[in-house]
C-alpha cells in the first residue's frame, strides 16, 4: 500500500512544484443558508432539519441576507472584485449526504474574483512574502454527515450500510480557490501552510466563522503538481482532502511531493485523482478517481432570483474592514518593540491572534509572548492540537500574568496554574484555590522555615556567614522544598541572607 | 443531433433506469424539443439579453433569524429505514 517516496532535498534538485488550494469556510451565521434551521455543532442528530434542508417537494430556498455580507467582506478582505451581478447553479450529483441530490452552489458567475493574498514564509535569506492569487470566493451550502457501518474500519469502502445526519446539510459554506501558485520552490508546503493560517486570522478578524479546523468550519483541500526542473511543462495534479490541521497541510504537500517525484523518476505517470490524508502516517491514500466524475450538469438555480449587491453597500462593508493581519503585524512589531524572526516565531506557532488578545486585556506583551510561543504552544503540540483549542483563553493567560506581577503567583507556580488550566481545572483563580497555590509571602512562615533549614544544615549557614553567598543556594533550596515551591525565591533569598548577618 | 449514446448517457447521470425501445423513442422526442427551443433563439433579437428566471426580482433575502425545525421524529417519518436517529441508506459503495 505504501509508496515510494523521494528525498525532498533530491524533488527540489529536479522538480518545481506548482501549489493550487481550495479551502472550505463554513460560515457562523445563526441559521442556515436557504432555511431559518438552527446551525449549532454538535446537536443531537437531525434536530436541526426542516423541509428545505431534507430536499422535500414543494420546499423553497430562501436566502440568507448575513451569509451573502459574510461572503462580500471575505472577498474584500482577500482584494477581490464584488460581481455587479451574479447567480446561484445547482450542481447535479447523487449522494445520500445531499437529499435534494443536487448542491445549491455558483459556477460561472461567482460573487467574488480576482484576488490575492500575501503570506510571509521563513526563508534561508529572512522573511519573504509570497503573493498567492485568489481565483474565486463562492457560496454553496454545506452536506450532511455520514456514519458508514459495518465493515472494519467504519470506511465507506466495505460499509454495509450508512446513516446520515443532515444537521449541517445547508450550513453555508464558502469556497476559496487560489488561482496556479508558481515559484515557491523548496518553500511550497510552508507556503501552503501559511496561505492557510493567514486565511484563518482574516477570516476570526472578520468574525465571519470559528474557523476551528478540528471541527470542520474550515477545511483544505491540498494540490500540488511537479513539473521536471526547467521544462516548462505542468505536471499532473493531485488533490488530497481531510487535511484538518495547518500541521497537516504543510505535510501532505511534502508527501505528495515526494511520491510525485518518485514515480516520476521511475517513468510512472501521477494519475490525476483525489488523495485522502492520513494524520497517523503522514502519507496520503487514493481516494475516487476523477476520470468518471465531473459531469455535474451545473445549470443555473430556478428557485432563486440573482444577487446584485449595491455598490453602496459593498462599500459601507469595506469601511468595516478590520486592519490586515500584515499590517498589524509590522505595527505590532514596530509597539512591542521585537524583530522579525521574534514575529515570525509567533506565526509559525499559530498564536499572534491569542497575544493581541492577551496583551489587549493588559498584559504584558513580553510576558504574554513568553507564555504563548512558550509553555502553551509545547502543550498544544504535545497534544496534536492547534494552541487556540488547547482549553486556555487569552483571559487566563492575562489573569495568570497579572498573579505574578502583583506578586501572588511566582513564574513556576504559574506554570502549574496553566497546567491546571489546560487540564481543566477550571479558570486561574479556580485552579490556585484548589491547588493552592499562593505564594507564600507571609513572613512569619518564611522565617520558620529558613529557621529549619538553617538548623538542618548548619555547615552551609555557617559558609553563608562568612561570606561564601554560594552556599547560600542549598539553603533557599531547602525553604522553597519546605514550602512546596509556593515561596518567592527571591524574597526567601532576602531574608536569608538577613537572618544569616548579611 | 442527440443520439442513443447521449440519452443513454443521461438517464444514467440521472439514475434512470431506460430499455433500448424508450432510448430510441426519448431521442427523438428530445431531439424535437431541442428543435423548438432553437426557433426561440432565431427569434430573440441582440436586444434580448438571455433569461434564466421569469420574474423580474433581484437580491430577495431572509434576515438570519432561527425558525423552528421539525422534530426528529417528523424528520424521520417519511423514511424508508432509519437508525440512531439518522436515515439509513443502502451501501454507497462496494469494496474495492
Amino acid at each position: 500500500m505504501s509508496e515510494a517516496m523521494l528525498d525532498y532535498e533530491d524533488v527540489i534538485a529536479k522538480y518545481e512544484p506548482t501549489l493550487g488550494l481550495e479551502v472550505h469556510v463554513e460560515l457562523n451565521t445563526n441559521s442556515k443558508m436557504f432555511c431559518g434551521c438552527a446551525t449549532v455543532f454538535g446537536a443531537e442528530p437531525n434536530t436541526q432539519v426542516c423541509p428545505v434542508c431534507l430536499g422535500m417537494p414543494g420546499s423553497l430556498p430562501f436566502v440568507n441576507e448575513r451569509a451573502i455580507e459574510s461572503t462580500i467582506l471575505i472577498g474584500l478582505a482577500l482584494n477581490c472584485e464584488i460581481a455587479k451581478w451574479c447567480r446561484f447553479a445547482r450542481k447535479n450529483y447523487f449522494y445520500p449526504d445531499m437529499p435534494k441530490n443536487f448542491q445549491i452552489s455558483q459556477y460561472d458567475e461567482p460573487i467574488c474574483f480576482n484576488g490575492y493574498l500575501d503570506v510571509e514564509v521563513e526563508t534561508d535569506e529572512g522573511m519573504q512574502t509570497f503573493r498567492v492569487e485568489i481565483e474565486r470566493v463562492h457560496m454553496e451550502e454545506d452536506t450532511g454527515k455520514s456514519l458508514h457501518m459495518g465493515g472494519a474500519t467504519g470506511r465507506i469502502h466495505g460499509a454495509d450500510y450508512s446513516l446520515l445526519d443532515y444537521n449541517r446539510a445547508g450550513i453555508p459554506l464558502v469556497e476559496i480557490v487560489t488561482k496556479m501558485i508558481p515559484g515557491t520552490e523548496k518553500y511550497a508546503p510552508l507556503v501552503a501552510k501559511a496561505y492557510v493560517a493567514e486565511l484563518r486570522d482574516i477570516l476570526r478578524s472578520l468574525g465571519v466563522s470559528d474557523v476551528k479546523m478540528e471541527q470542520g468550519s474550515l477545511r483544505c483541500d491540498a494540490n500540488v503538481s511537479l513539473s521536471p526542473r526547467g521544462s516548462g511543462i505542468l505536471g499532473t495534479r493531485s488533490e488530497t482532502k481531510n487535511v484538518n490541521s495547518l500541521r497537516s497541510v504543510e505535510r501532505a504537500i511534502r508527501s505528495e511531493m515526494q511520491r510525485h517525484a518518485a514515480r516520476l523518476d521511475d517513468g510512472l505517470k501521477v494519475v490525476q485523482e483525489t488523495r485522502h490524508f492520513h494524520e497517523d502516517s503522514g502519507i496520503t491514500t487514493s481516494g475516487r478517481s476523477k476520470e468518471t466524475a465531473e459531469d455535474y450538469r451545473y445549470f443555473p438555480e430556478p428557485d432563486l432570483v440573482p444577487i446584485a449587491p449595491d455598490p453602496a453597500w459593498v462599500e459601507e462593508l469595506r469601511a468595516t474592514l478590520p486592519e490586515r493581519p500584515s499590517v498589524v503585524r509590522a505595527r505590532l512589531q514596530k509597539e512591542w518593540n521585537i524583530a522579525d524572526k521574534e514575529m515570525a516565531s509567533m506565526v509559525n506557532a499559530g498564536v499572534l491572534a491569542v497575544v493581541i488578545e492577551t496583551v489587549a486585556l493588559g498584559a504584558d506583551s513580553t510576558k504574554a509572548r513568553s507564555w504563548w510561543v512558550g509553555e502553551i504552544a509545547r502543550q498544544a503540540n504535545e497534544r496534536g492540537v492547534e494552541v487556540i483549542d488547547v482549553g486556555i483563553t487569552p483571559a487566563d493567560v492575562a489573569r495568570i500574568v497579572e498573579l505574578v506581577s502583583t506578586g501572588d503567583l511566582t513564574d513556576k507556580l504559574a506554570r502549574q496554574v496553566v497546567d491546571g488550566v489546560i487540564a481543566g481545572e477550571g479558570r486561574p483563580d479556580d485552579v490556585v484555590a484548589t491547588r493552592g497555590l499562593k505564594v507564600v509571602s507571609d513572613d512569619g512562615a518564611l522565617l520558620l522555615a529558613i529557621a529549619a533549614a538553617i538548623a538542618s544544615d548548619a555547615a552551609a549557614a555557617e559558609k553563608v556567614r562568612g561570606g561564601n553567598l554560594n552556599a547560600a543556594g542549598a539553603l533557599i533550596g531547602l525553604v522553597m522544598k519546605a514550602t512546596q515551591g509556593q515561596a518567592d525565591a527571591a524574597k526567601v533569598r532576602e531574608l536569608l541572607l538577613k537572618e544569616l548577618g548579611h | 443531433m442527440i443520439s442513443r449514446d447521449d440519452v443513454a448517457h443521461l438517464a444514467q447521470l440521472a439514475r434512470i433506469e431506460l430499455e433500448a425501445t424508450e432510448i430510441d423513442h426519448l431521442a427523438g422526442q428530445l431531439e424535437v424539443i431541442l428543435g423548438a427551443v432553437a426557433r426561440v433563439q432565431e427569434v430573440a433579437g441582440a436586444d434580448v439579453a438571455p433569461t434564466s428566471h421569469p420574474l423580474p426580482l433581484k437580491n430577495v433575502f431572509r434576515p438570519d433569524v432561527i425558525r423552528p425545525s421539525l422534530t426528529p421524529e417528523e424528520a424521520l417519518s417519511g423514511a424508508p429505514a432509519s437508525e440512531e436517529q439518522r436515515f439509513r441508506v443502502p451501501q454507497i459503495l462496494g469494496e474495492e
